[in-house]
């Protein structure tokens, strides 16, 4: 189905099923134990083996050699594959670092052997015999260092934000000197880790030359043409396996170092091969998201109108990888004439760098919301009205795109009364509840919307059983029970009449999961395979299928209904299709906006913060399942808090590794940080995302929530601290003195 | 984590003299951290004692007046012991305050004693650690050393020890109550326990060869009012940036200790005669002859922040 006109009426608009907070029907699965995940997969092959990745011990250098001898006769050791037994591996078409092959060592726990033994104790054990020889090179571990050295360069995250090497619109440099109200200031945002609950997991399994990966990841299609890359295989023998994934947040977008060694191990030892990385090899040995140094200007009239605005970033990454694209929303977010967007690139020697859960956005808008605010303070106007002056419904570098649907004005305007912001008291460190200086702030939230084919597969049975299969990803975020909900609606049929299978690269390739493009994209598909099934259902029973209803389990035409499960006959009936998508895209800027309010508490005496209340006010289109939206929303509020509080992976800059590299170290909120949260849904449908209207959530929540959190901060304590994470020790020697 | 022999001993002299007669053997009681470094190879014992069924499970009052704490009772009960938490409420404050009720719920009181630093350096095997490796340098120094010691620390190790209840347990001069592999007894005050790193950073207490910890004894209450304010980047399971156990009376004496600062709880009695003249004079004493890292130096300004909130609460 091409879908190249804004929809119209169809029959997701009768909102039986679609747009009901409905519970996840994967949810007793989860909640009992009994979802299998990757490392689960007991059943699916006989005689699994154990495997073990040893990591690297230096971050740059080369390996003389490797002996192996102790590790292969210890007890229970069926084979050992190490990095010098084949030439580096080709890179899947999403890989910078080389996942496995070849003397040369790029980064810290880059996989240099994997050992296979009967138990997992006995892998682990032998992985610690391998006596490695490694010749050490200098490598360049601190971007502040080199970012003298950086080159512009463009980018694109892949998930709906990019930007060409520098962009210019308007005289920015001539605006800006000539305006009577302006901004210059620098601010940073760390290296930060995905830090899934589920680490990297695969079983895998050969049968003569085609192979079989029960894994975790959330693109099947990619992993599924990468592994085949990697390997040298051809992509037709190989298969992926990914139903239920315990989070992946991009981490696991990719081929990672797991399948690769699990491949590799299992046709070595001839055993099918079960291997997760550990939580260490998590942060070190896969991706992260890259730290930013962002300079950003804006100037303004003294009424408060933007008449110029820059946003600069600098990141790092290994030879040959990419920005974080953390100018992106600048782009398009705040009016003003006058504009300038640029990137540039350093070469550091760190892990990988890719993308992160709301890459580009999430850093760019901790940093761009922080400079309005302080913006508004110079302007003397509140932070929520300068937003609201600078609103745009246009592309504002390419005026006659409009955007599909905005409604950031109505997200602030909401919020602030919801959240009682006139309340407020815009001067600084006034407001003192015992021990504790509160403070409120705002930023805005923004995010692309992406649009990407999605195909499908939907069988109706004897019974009128609708059974949906598509490689869709649902990584916790409620994939299994918003596509139930599509077939339901279109099928006419309940819930219980709708069986979802995901994640299997034998099913019809998905959009998948990231950027926030799985909710719209995988359900549209869904529905085109649905019309096409309602078509072949009215076609058998003799219908004309314009004229056909589909509801209550049965199909009904003028005076004739017949159950939905006689058209199927005893063979049952199969239709296939994917939404594609013509170019409403291009001519209508797709985006979900936010308005993100906190109001947090610093204690005045030890600068600890603490987040008291949290409000969303989100615009994204039809929101298909507003429990499970909101259960993503939440999720990225929560991440947001850890982003602008807690979260760094923390750079030896003389070893070159993220040194915090588990979940002691590296600190992610726990329940005890996160206070009450709320999230609203403006009502919007967006005819030109897809037939669903609908677009994605998943990552709106966690964009602009560590801007609105420093702007809380300041208002707090009148202390402005431009680099996250705002961990105490930025505050503490700027706070009143004790009495 | 290497194959391993276990036995279980039937008595506390047993468990000593089977620790004796092999140097490679650990005791193990809730094993919350032993299994997690035996998993790294950071512990590497050929054989393990279980003491947990000693019957050293018991809190018990002592004829002084104070109450003797079984090496075996759990954390979870420890901090739950009415007598503990009227008598002694800085170490009910320390013990809920570290790690998670589930942790808790198996930690024992002289494991917490004995628990290893969580240094990142000693925690990554591939990283030079004098503490893990004798000699092999410290990684750390010059490193990520935010949370680091600021004080007491050499040239050899610069790590802090992650305890909670030892810092409260300095505060209240408690006494470890040990057996040695010949039987005979003895009585190492709190403040003799634990060691500054020096040149033997691997040698962290004033244990010897075998010789196991039977109790912890508390002396007779102190009175005042008693606070454990733990400060850290997130509000709940996370090991301390600085830790303040107090003891306040009312006429403003009263004690220190500190956690997060130092390779063990770190208490200058002399300094707390500064302490009825405020927080800036009595963390200046305290921690004078600090030496922070530019990442660290934040921890001298939060100890003292840190007490004035205690004695400002204590105060109020």
């Amino acid at each position: 189905m091409k879908f190249d006109t804004p929809a119209t009426g169809n029959p997701i608009d009768q909102l039986k099923v679609v747009g009901k907070p409905l519970d996840r029907i994967d949810g007793p699965l989860k909640t009992t134990g009994t979802a299998p995940y990757a490392y689960e997969r007991h059943d699916v092959a006989a005689d699994q083996a154990y495997g073990f990745v040893l990591g690297a011990a230096i971050a740059k250098g080369r390996i003389n050699a490797i002996d192996t001898a102790p590790a292969r006769r210890a007890p229970g050791v069926l084979a050992v594959v190490t990095t010098l037994d084949m030439p580096p591996l080709e890179k899947g078409k999403m890989n910078t670092a080389t996942l496995f092959g070849g003397p040369d060592i790029q980064h810290y726990h880059q996989a240099v052997a994997v050992v296979v033994a009967e138990t997992f104790e006995q892998a682990r054990d032998a992985a610690a015999l391998i006596r490695v020889d490694y010749a050490r090179q200098p490598g360049r571990y601190d971007l502040a260092a080199e970012a003298p050295k950086a080159e512009l360069v463009p980018g694109d995250s892949g998930e709906g934000s990019g930007a060409p090497p520098e962009d210019r619109f308007g005289d920015f440099e001539g605006a800006f000197a000539a305006a009577p109200v302006k901004l210059d200031e620098t601010y940073t945002t760390p290296d930060e880790s995905h830090a899934a609950m589920e680490p990297h997991a695969t079983v895998a399994a050969w049968e003569g030359d085609k192979l079989t990966l029960w894994t975790s990841n959330q693109m099947i299609a990619w992993g599924k043409r990468d592994v085949a890359t990697t390997l040298g295989i051809p992509a037709e023998n190989v298969r992926l396996d990914s139903p239920y994934v315990g989070g992946g947040f991009g981490g696991k977008l990719f081929l990672r170092a797991d399948a690769v060694l699990a491949a590799l191990g299992a046709k070595a030892a001839r055993r099918p091969v079960k291997l997760a990385l550990t939580r260490p090899l998590v942060a070190n040995n896969t991706t992260h998201r890259p730290a930013t140094i962002q300079r950003i200007r804006i100037g303004a009239d003294r009424d408060g109108k933007i008449t110029a605005i820059a946003h600069e970033s600098t990141s790092g990454d290994l030879e040959g990888g990419g920005p974080e694209t953390a100018v992106s929303q600048t782009k398009l977010l705040y009016a003003g004439a006058n504009r300038l967007t640029a990137m540039r690139l350093a070469v550091l020697d760190l892990p990988e760098g890719n993308a992160m859960r709301a890459p580009g956005e999430a850093p760019g808008m901790m940093a761009l919301e922080i400079a309005m605010d302080e913006m508004a303070e110079r302007l003397g106007i509140d932070p929520v009205e300068f937003r609201i002056i600078n609103d745009t419904q246009v592309d504002p570098e390419h005026p006659e795109r409009r955007f599909s649907q905005r409604q950031l004005v109505q997200c602030l305007r909401q919020g602030a009364e919801r959240f009682g912001w006139a309340n407020r008291n815009p001067t600084p460190g006034q407001r003192r509840e015992g021990r504790w200086l509160i403070g409120m702030g705002v930023a805005a939230g923004f995010r692309n919307n992406l649009l990407t084919k999605s195909a499908a597969r939907v069988r109706l049975d004897g019974q009128g059983v609708v059974t949906v299969e598509t490689d869709m990803t649902d990584i916790g975020t409620g994939s299994y029970t918003i596509i139930a909900q599509t077939a339901a609606e279109m099928m006419g049929v309940g819930l219980d009449k709708v069986s979802v299978r995901l994640g299997d690269s034998s099913f019809p390739a998905s959009a998948g999961s990231g950027g926030q493009w799985g909710a719209n994209n995988s359900t549209a598909g869904v529905y085109a395979a649905c019309m096409k099934l309602r078509e072949a259902v009215a076609q058998r029973l003799g219908f004309n299928s314009a004229e056909a209803e589909f509801a209550d389990g049965q199909v009904r035409a003028g005076n004739r209904t017949v159950p939905l499960g006689q058209a199927a006959g005893g063979d049952g009936l199969v239709a296939e299709d994917v939404i594609e998508y013509g170019d409403l895209a291009k001519r209508y800027q797709q985006s979900t906006f936010a308005g993100h309010f906190v109001e947090v508490g610093v204690d005045a005496l030890t600068g600890e913060t603490r987040v008291r209340r949290m409000l969303a006010v989100c615009a994204a289109g039809r929101i298909l399942n507003p429990k499970s939206a909101r259960s993503q929303v939440i999720g990225a509020m929560t991440m947001g808090v850890g982003a602008a509080l807690i979260e760094e992976l923390a750079v030896d800059k003389r070893l070159g590794f993220f040194v915090n590299h588990d979940l002691a170290g590296y600190e992610v909120p726990v329940h005890a940080d996160i206070p009450h949260q709320e999230v609203i849904f403006l009502d919007e449908v967006d005819p030109m995302s897809s037939p669903m209207k609908a677009k994605g959530v998943g990552e709106l929540g966690l964009c602009g929530v560590g801007g609105a959190i420093a702007n809380a901060i300041h208002n707090a304590t009148g202390i402005r601290v431009r680099n996250y994470p705002i961990t105490l020790d930025k505050l503490i020697d700027k706070l009143p003195q004790p009495v | 984590m290497r194959p391993f022999t276990y036995e279980r001993a039937r008595t506390p002299a047993e468990a000593a003299a089977a620790a004796n007669r092999n140097p490679a053997a650990k005791f193990i009681a809730g094993g919350t951290n032993l299994l997690d470094l035996m998993k790294l190879q950071i512990e590497v014992p050929s054989h393990l004692i279980d003491v947990n069924g000693l019957g050293l499970d018991r809190i018990e009052a002592t004829p002084e007046g104070g109450l003797r704490i079984g090496a075996l009772v759990r954390n979870t009960d420890l901090a739950a012991d009415e007598r503990v938490r009227r008598d002694y409420g800085v170490l009910t404050r320390a013990l809920l305050a570290g790690a998670t009720g589930q942790l808790r719920n198996k930690a024992t009181t002289a494991g917490n004693l004995l628990q290893r630093t969580r240094c990142p350096y000693f925690y990554d095997t591939n990283m030079a650690c004098n503490k893990r490796q004798p000699g092999s340098g410290c990684s750390a120094i010059g490193g990520v050393t935010r949370h680091l010691a600021v004080i007491g620390m050499s040239e050899a190790c610069i790590a802090t020890h992650p305890s909670d209840m030892a810092v409260a347990m300095r505060a209240l001069d408690a006494v470890v109550e040990t057996v040695r592999p010949d039987g005979t007894t003895r009585s190492i005050p709190m403040a003799e326990f634990h060691r500054l790193p020096g040149d033997t950073p691997h040698i962290e207490t004033a244990l010897g060869r075998g010789e196991f910890i039977t109790a912890v004894t508390l002396p007779p209450p102190l009175g005042g009012r008693q606070f454990y304010r733990k400060v850290r980047d997130r509000a709940s399971y996370a090991f301390a940036l600085v830790s303040v156990a107090a003891v306040v009376q009312p006429d403003g004496t009263g004690r220190v200790a500190l956690g997060g600062v130092a390779h063990k709880p770190w208490r200058v009695e002399a300094a707390e005669a500064e302490l009825p003249r405020g927080a800036k004079p009595a963390m200046a004493a305290i921690l004078n002859g600090a030496r922070p890292t530019h990442e660290n130096a934040f921890k001298v300004t939060l100890a003292e922040r840190a007490l004035a909130s205690v004695l400002s609460e204590a105060r109020g």
